[in-house]
């Protein structure tokens, strides 16, 4: 297992592209900022499971987002959030 | 698919699946679950796993239910010290219970006071199947998929479930290798019950989330 990039807690930008091939990163959540909220297991890599068995495995993780941020018009408490899996190729620190 | 597909489909059913093999659906109806079938019948022929061990498989699936989760949130109740190993590693603590869903990572959340969790999977339908079994149909809708992710309450508010504002509402999208079941909360009422008692008060949808309170049975009732 190789050491995790990010850190509970730290927070970080998922990947606003589109790649040709199936991958599972949802359009809402493209280009969003969140925090690490759980540092998973490695796992394949949706998008390279299209040439093989997906190794090498990447590191996965739990990042939480805003409701308010995601949906402009969102009705509900300001402290609502969604959860969502991504992967560490997806992941660029945020300041 | 087109009415003149052959039932013989160029090679001799005299392999172990032929007489295995005895489809849930009558036949198969769009291309999709023909490569579907195409594909698995190559598997067995080159014994990548056999039939008796497909249907091993279908009928542990089929076994699986919502009783498996209620069992698990009894004892999570009942007994701090496997919640704390719960709520760290779904995965490893519910071998504790003969589960076993590795290589998926099992992750449980818990509900409180100030705290409601939803599952939701918006690109497919993932669900704990091997746990809980199959997901609900509206699970599986585009209208849940949708709704759940961007507004939430009033999905909830459909189910019957109305939270406060104070009430912090977290969805939680199921997009990779980790599956995911609400701890609810224990109802007020139900300190006399044992564990086996505590689970017949889980439901099924509290396990999602789309169900926030449970009532203890009234005894009476029996």
């Amino acid at each position: 297992m190789s050491q995790p990039r990010f850190a509970l807690g730290q927070s970080v930008r998922i990947a606003a592209v589109t790649p040709p091939v199936h991958h599972r990163v949802p359009a809402y959540a493209k280009g969003q900022v969140g925090e690490i909220v759980r540092v998973c297991g490695e796992h394949g890599l949706p998008e390279a499971y299209i040439r093989g068995d997906g190794r090498p495995f990447e590191r996965l993780y739990r990042v939480r987002l805003a409701q308010s941020a995601l949906w402009p018009d969102y009705r509900g408490g300001a402290a609502d959030t969604l959860d969502i899996e991504i992967f560490e190729p997806w992941l660029e620190p945020a300041e | 698919m087109s009415s003149d597909h052959p039932t013989d489909h160029g090679h001799h059913h005299d392999h172990d699946h032929a007489r295995t093999f005895q489809p849930d659906l009558s036949e198969p109806v769009g291309d999709a679950a023909l490569i579907g079938l195409a594909l698995r019948d190559l598997l067995l022929e080159r014994g990548v796993y056999t039939a008796e061990e497909e249907r091993a498989t279908i009928a542990r699936m089929a076994g699986a239910n919502p009783g498996n989760g209620a069992r698990i949130v009894a004892r999570a109740w009942t007994d701090p010290a496997f919640k704390a190993r719960l709520l760290d590693n779904g995965t490893e603590a519910i071998k504790e219970l003969g589960y076993d869903l590795s290589p998926l990572e099992f992750t449980v959340l818990e509900n409180d006071e100030r705290v409601h969790n939803v599952v939701v999977c918006t690109l497919c339908s993932c669900y704990p199947r091997a746990l809980l079994g199959q997901s609900p149909a509206w699970y599986k809708s585009k209208n849940y998929r949708a709704r759940i992710v961007r507004e939430p309450r009033a999905v909830l508010a459909e189910f019957g479930v109305a939270l406060p504002d104070s009430v912090e509402v977290r969805v939680h999208d199921s997009t990779a290798e980790l599956r995911y079941m609400i701890l609810p909360q224990r109802p007020a009422g139900s300190e006399d019950l044992d564990e086996a008692a505590l689970a017949a008060l889980v439901t099924r949808d509290s396990l999602i989330g789309t169900q926030r309170d449970l009532t203890p049975k009234d005894p009476a009732a029996h």
